[in-house]
């Protein structure tokens, strides 16, 4: 499968001089480029050294299973080929991780929903593999425009989820998170979420390291699981499951267990907050008494919304969260202190991390957590919207 | 003078919309702009409606998906108009003061209302039948969109046709291919080159006679410029 006994000391099978993900990520010189997000998704696994890549085209999708095919075929990945449905898809990027390999994949929408089962049963086994969320659509009427409704079915997967807000952070966020997915003691697999067509379909300019470097392989024997042992505990449970026995350990190893996968994904915050600079990012005015709680595109519909607002004289900022699991609940109790309101704009009816705000801060911030505004099915958020609902607050009745 | 402006372009699926928001994008990107462009469609197929958006500005630009407010909006069909072919109706809705609207068309497809709603926003309308105008240019109805482009750049004045020649080149020379195949690839682009060039000098002639046109349209209906130059260069 992998390429590995291609490699130098120095150099990977495609000749890419290895260097840390700090060297790539904040020292490497970068040159601008102008494209989607998912070309700059090739870019980024073009970067990594990934050993192996799993897809199926389905409707919706983005072009980037595509391209990381072409990246096999100019030799940058290991291996790669199609699954026989998502379901499939997502059960063969487990084989590929367990076996040692570097994996990623992508999907959106109802191919999300049709791979679900694995999603935990890969937390459970500890592989470090990432999917790259480009969230659409998921219930009837058919829509495959941008709604991310589909990310609240993966918040108790046991994945690590971060979200990108924008193509350069797409490109930036996915190389850290292979490294932050790897580390010994966090161990479980990473969603990297963007909105899809805001930013897969979404071109724009982005900074970008050479291509002649890529990171240090995967290093499988750092796993807490042993690949492929299942006769070693736990990764035993895999063929020999202890429910089979139906005694006490059963449940004791499943709670338990369950507890340790979430502990991991804890475990990865100061990792996280060293390569993405926080869990959280502020902008706008520091001290404003208005704020914005969001992620993803929201975040950049947000910020619109900032800059009217201060023509309007008006001070708000925009807190965006990167990472929903771990959630930032400390640094975001932080963020808020002053704050009178807050709005959480997004792209689903459900109000997902309206909820995810609000359990986050019960009882431990005097902040008004305002829902909304919210759009679905593919709908645009213009500031527009936001500065009309933040004034129904600020100026009852009279609208802006 | 604007600090950014968003344009729409409903078109049906197959004419370029969104190639012609591709490059529109690049091009302002090239001489300084920050710039960014997105399509929108449903499943894909022909003569379904099928959008783009590209946003243009001097100042950073958050605003992602449908622009539901443009300062400019190109039909790249009639059947946008006149059957509804459009993600937003009637296909001028949302446009801001004095903006400015480009249909393709061999007729005037507006009714008195619409006049009097787009005249009370001191929004321009050109007609023009743009796909005739990309058959004469460059044999070739497929060029409409180059042409729509070319008008597009006219009008906003401000991005130049080196510009425009550049967007046009990042879109079908693949600036981006990666080394690794680059030994094949490169030959099999050698070997389609002598086509791919005349399809960009084609592509290039008619965008640039339409950018004359609309300059010269323009200066007769005193449509000003409305967004502000480029101040620097970003590339």
């Amino acid at each position: 499968m992998s390429k590995r006994s291609d490699m130098t000391a120095t150099k990977n099978w495609s000749g890419q001089t290895m260097v840390t993900a700090d060297h790539m990520l904040f020292e490497a010189p970068r040159t601008k480029h102008f494209m989607t997000g998912s070309e700059v998704l090739k870019e980024a696994v073009k970067r990594c050294t990934v050993d192996a890549s799993v897809s199926y085209p389905i409707t919706p999708q983005s072009e980037a299973a595509h391209l990381i095919g072409e990246l096999w075929a100019e030799g940058y990945v290991g291996m790669y080929f199609r699954g026989e449905n998502e379901f499939g898809v997502m059960s063969e990027v487990a084989g590929c991780a367990m076996s040692g390999s570097r994996t990623i994949t992508t999907t959106s929408g109802p191919g999300t929903l049709r791979a679900m089962e694995n999603f935990p049963q890969w937390s459970g086994t500890r592989i470090p593999c990432q999917l790259i969320l480009m969230a659409r659509g998921i219930n009837s009427p058919l829509t495959i425009q941008p709604d991310n409704l589909e990310v609240t079915f993966m918040l108790e997967t046991g994945c690590m989820i971060w979200y990108a807000e924008n193509v350069q952070e797409l490109f930036d966020m996915s190389i850290a998170a292979f490294i932050v997915a790897e580390k010994p003691d966090v161990h479980v697999p990473i969603v990297t979420v963007v909105d899809g067509f805001f930013v897969s379909h979404t071109r724009e300019s982005v900074m970008l390291p050479n291509d002649d470097i890529a990171l240090l392989p995967y290093e499988p024997y750092k796993s807490p699981l042993p690949p492929i042992d299942s006769e070693t505990p736990p990764g035993r449970f895999l063929r020999d499951p202890f429910v089979m026995k139906s005694n006490y350990i059963s449940y004791a190893t499943h709670a338990s267990w369950q507890w340790e996968v979430r502990s991991a994904v804890e475990r990865s915050r100061p990792y996280a907050e060293h390569f993405l600079k926080g869990l959280l990012h502020e902008s706008g005015d520091v001290d404003a008494e208005i704020a914005f709680i969001t992620c993803g595109t929201a975040s950049h519909q947000a910020k619109e919304g900032q800059r009217e607002l201060a023509k309007l004289g008006i001070k708000s900022k925009v807190i965006k969260l990167r990472t929903i699991r771990p959630f930032p609940t400390k640094e975001l109790i932080k963020s808020l202190e002053g704050v009178k309101h807050a709005w959480v704009p997004e792209f689903n009816v459900v109000g997902w991390l309206e909820k995810e705000v609000k359990t986050a801060l019960y009882g431990k911030s005097d902040t008004n957590i305002i829902g909304g505004p919210r759009v679905a099915g593919g709908m645009s958020l213009p500031a527009e919207a936001i500065i009309q609902e933040v004034m129904e607050v600020l100026n009852p009745g009279k609208g802006a | 003078m604007k600090d950014s402006i968003k344009i729409r372009m409903p078109g049906l699926g197959g004419q370029g919309a969104v190639t012609a928001a591709h490059i529109a994008a690049t091009a302002a990107d090239t001489v300084g702009y920050y710039a960014v462009s997105n399509p929108f469609f449903g499943a894909e197929k022909r003569m379904a409606p099928s959008e783009s958006y590209a946003r243009i500005g001097t100042v950073p630009i958050y605003d992602r998906g449908e622009v539901i407010y443009p300062d400019i909006v190109m039909i790249f069909h009639p059947q946008v108009i006149t059957m509804g072919k459009s993600y937003t109706m009637p296909f001028y809705a949302g446009i801001k003061e004095n903006g400015l609207v480009i249909i393709n068309s061999d007729r005037d497809l507006l009714t008195d209302v619409d006049k009097k709603i787009l005249d009370a926003l001191n929004v321009k309308v050109l007609t023009r039948d743009f796909t005739q105008f990309a058959i004469d240019k460059a044999g070739t109805e497929l060029a409409t969109n180059m042409a729509m482009l070319g008008a597009l750049f006219g009008a906003l004045g401000t991005v130049n046709k080196p510009a425009i020649e550049e967007g046009i080149k990042d879109r079908f020379l693949k600036k981006y291919t990666a080394s690794g195949g680059t030994a094949t690839l490169d030959s099999v682009i050698e070997k389609k080159f002598k086509k791919k060039k005349e399809l960009i000098q084609k592509n290039l002639e008619t965008a640039s006679a339409a950018y004359d046109l609309t300059e010269e349209w323009c200066k007769e209906v005193g449509f000003q410029q409305m967004l502000e130059s480029p101040k620097g260069t970003n590339s």
